[in-house]
């Protein structure tokens, strides 16, 4: 069952790397800022995800942790650049 | 019985994610696109989180697992909502499909105000 468990995990794993992979190419097509910014919102839940199931596959949890910390940062990335779109538009300094 | 659970939690949470990239990839415009990067994304993580939960059987793993939850939930739709905004006011085009803009005109672009009233209203 064990086996099972660790074949199951590595297929999981592929699975988001799928998505990643998908994530990337909209990153890198666009056609806008705001869209690329969508698409690397959507990358850091990606690794939130792959951090944690990573976790499980190797039976190491302190890989929990790199989740919680990507988890903030991304908010705060995603926070700035919505930012500096507008302070960008209304001409004033950042 | 627990590895089933785990294996139902994590397989759908991690399907969950999927469809979000081949929505985020194959939806029209940006603000169709939000909906998978936001809502579907953010579901698959919370499964893939339970699942963590109940494979560790742990508490502290528990806990953390639920506190990556509540960051999620609460960040996810202020972020979404903030650059949805800045790509409205940037200008960012809409799909063909779409049918209604009401917000078009109600946001002051000088200020990023919103409060114009919408067009065709009566001035009073």
């Amino acid at each position: 069952m064990t086996n099972y468990m660790n074949l199951f995990l590595e297929i999981i794993l592929g699975i988001l790397a799928l998505a990643a992979v998908a994530g990337f190419l909209r990153l890198a097509r666009g056609p806008s800022l705001p869209d690329r910014v969508v698409a690397f919102d959507l990358l850091a839940t990606v690794g939130v995800g792959i951090s944690a199931v990573y976790s499980m596959a190797h039976n190491q949890p302190v890989f929990l942790d790199v989740a919680v910390v990507l988890a903030l940062i991304s908010f705060v990335g995603t926070v700035a650049f919505a930012r500096y779109i507008e302070e960008r538009l209304k001409g004033g300094t950042l | 019985m627990k590895q089933l659970l785990t294996l139902i939690l994590v397989g759908g949470g991690s399907l969950f994610v999927l469809l979000a990239a081949i929505g985020l990839l194959r939806m029209p415009d940006l603000f169709t696109r939000m909906h998978p990067s936001s809502k579907a994304a953010t579901l698959g993580t919370v499964l893939i989180l339970a699942g963590i939960a109940v494979h560790f059987e742990d508490g502290a793993i528990a806990v953390r697992a639920v506190l990556i939850c509540l960051f999620l939930f609460l960040t996810a739709p202020v972020a979404t909502h903030v650059i949805a905004r800045a790509g409205f006011l940037s200008g960012v085009p809409l799909a063909e499909e779409t049918a209604i803009d009401e917000l078009s005109g109600r946001y002051d672009l000088e200020t990023h105000f919103l409060g114009c009233p919408p067009a065709g209203a009566e001035e009073e």
